[in-house]
């Protein structure tokens, strides 16, 4: 009994561990000592002139800003009550919310757009530019961190900044690379939950789901594959270049589609495409290519975002 | 002073507080990182809003289903959108604010913002 090596486990005879998962040794850095202590005296000398009873004014300023914020707060949300006192009841079908423009998008919205899911019909037909811009807004938020986070290959950097292979070799300090339970899960739950993505995707217009919701679903399947691979495994199929193609043909389509269609139809043209039968999967005119590109951009942003944090790069 | 609506708007008053509470954390919290805390509970306190807003009592997801299309039958759709439309934003602004937040840390090696302002103060910027 006490021979397997489960047992062995058990009682702490031996660590199953050892040779079987890539640890990196937990060195911490030592910085030299003198800079250590010139970092803790200015730390404390700023600490003491910020918060200590000798600085007077900023002591004051601090208790008088407390009290003014958690005044104003609660004023703010008393007024708020008040004016929420006064809107109509919730839940009930007479709400001013509840107008023409929805009474529009649920009688008729099945024929003119051929989406069984009202709220994708919504959004990815009668809206379809605010949700372009939507997808703009999440391109453009990946360029901002990527200005600010980026970190260079090459050596000659700014004082202060990490390289890139710092920011690797900083990346596994505290956990275990290779971790065998880690990759075992990932490598039975990343196809499913790829598929899953997949499937909320394709089915945007006939169930809840869609783009966005898919495209998040697919971002988080790369991060795990990541967390469990890392970047070598994933740096196989997913780097900058595929980034930005990928997401540069999803926005080029999705406008060129939509300019095509506000075309037509402000100019009382047939646009020429088919809206199918509802409730097939291939239906509903543009919606399904849209939620395509939608959800490409999301998946990538989704990953774009995890890996800029964690290494500055792709 | 209160209208007689508080109790049934039972939900617009939990988004309510949750905004006061996110507001208060946002002008309170000296750490960075919990400044963005407070703004996103204040997001959340939004969807609650248009979400509690959107909905009808005894109506179903606006889901077509046996070919009813009956505006009796299923809930206000344009609140959801706004609510997709909302998290993407939320999304973005938060990235933006923790990678400038990163940058901080990087160079000033805390996430203390009087601490921030004094250096700052401190090197003549």
């Amino acid at each position: 009994m006490k021979n397997n090596r489960f047992a062995r486990w058990f009682y702490g005879e031996d660590d199953t561990l050892i040779d079987k998962v890539e640890m990196k040794p937990q060195k911490e850095r030592t910085p030299p000592e003198r800079q250590v202590r010139r970092l803790m005296q200015e730390h404390e000398r700023l600490h003491e002139h910020i918060y200590e009873d000798d600085n007077r004014k900023l002591w004051l300023f601090d208790k008088i800003y407390r009290i003014a914020s958690v005044l104003f707060c609660l004023t703010f949300i008393s007024i708020l009550l008040v004016t929420v006192s006064w809107l109509p009841p919730s839940g009930s079908a007479n709400n001013p919310g509840s107008n023409e423009v929805s009474a529009r998008y649920i009688e008729k919205g099945l024929q003119e757009t051929g989406a069984v899911n009202i709220v994708t019909g919504m959004i990815l037909d009668y809206r379809a530019f605010d949700t372009f811009g939507e997808s703009n807004v999440l391109y453009v938020a990946t360029c901002a961190v990527l200005i600010l986070l980026r970190l260079d290959h090459d050596e000659k950097r700014k004082p202060g900044d990490l390289t890139r292979s710092e920011a690797e070799s900083n990346d596994r300090i505290y956990e275990p690379k290779n971790d065998m339970i880690l990759q075992k899960v990932a490598g039975f739950l990343v196809p499913l939950i790829m598929i899953f993505g997949i499937y909320v995707i394709l089915n945007g217009h006939l169930s809840p789901g869609g783009g966005f919701s898919g495209g998040a679903i697919i971002g988080a399947g790369l991060i795990l594959y990541l967390n469990a691979f890392g970047f070598a495994k994933t740096e196989r199929f997913f780097t900058e270049k595929t980034y930005k193609w990928v997401c540069f043909f999803a926005l080029t389509f999705y406008c060129l589609a939509k300019s095509y269609s506000f075309f037509t139809g402000a100019n009382h043209l047939e646009s020429g495409i088919p809206l199918g039968t509802p409730g097939a999967i291939l239906s509903s005119g543009l919606i399904l290519p849209l939620n395509i590109c939608v959800g490409l951009v999301v998946a990538c942003t989704m990953y774009a975002f995890y890996a800029l944090f964690r290494k500055g790069g792709f | 002073m209160f209208g007689g609506n508080l109790l049934v708007n039972f939900g617009s008053v939990v988004a309510v507080i949750l905004f006061g509470i996110g507001f208060s954390n946002l002008l309170l919290q000296k750490n960075l990182i919990k400044k963005i805390l407070g703004l996103n509970i204040m997001d959340t306190a939004v969807y609650l809003f248009l979400a509690e807003k959107g909905y009808i009592d005894g109506r179903v997801a606006p889901i077509v289903v046996d070919g009813v299309q009956d505006v009796t039958a299923y809930i206000n759709p344009v609140p959801s959108g706004l609510v997709l439309t909302g998290i993407v934003v939320s999304v973005s602004v938060t990235a933006i604010m923790l990678s400038l937040t990163i940058r901080l840390y990087r160079r000033y090696h805390t996430l203390d913002l009087d601490e921030i302002s004094t250096r700052l103060k401190k090197e003549g910027l």
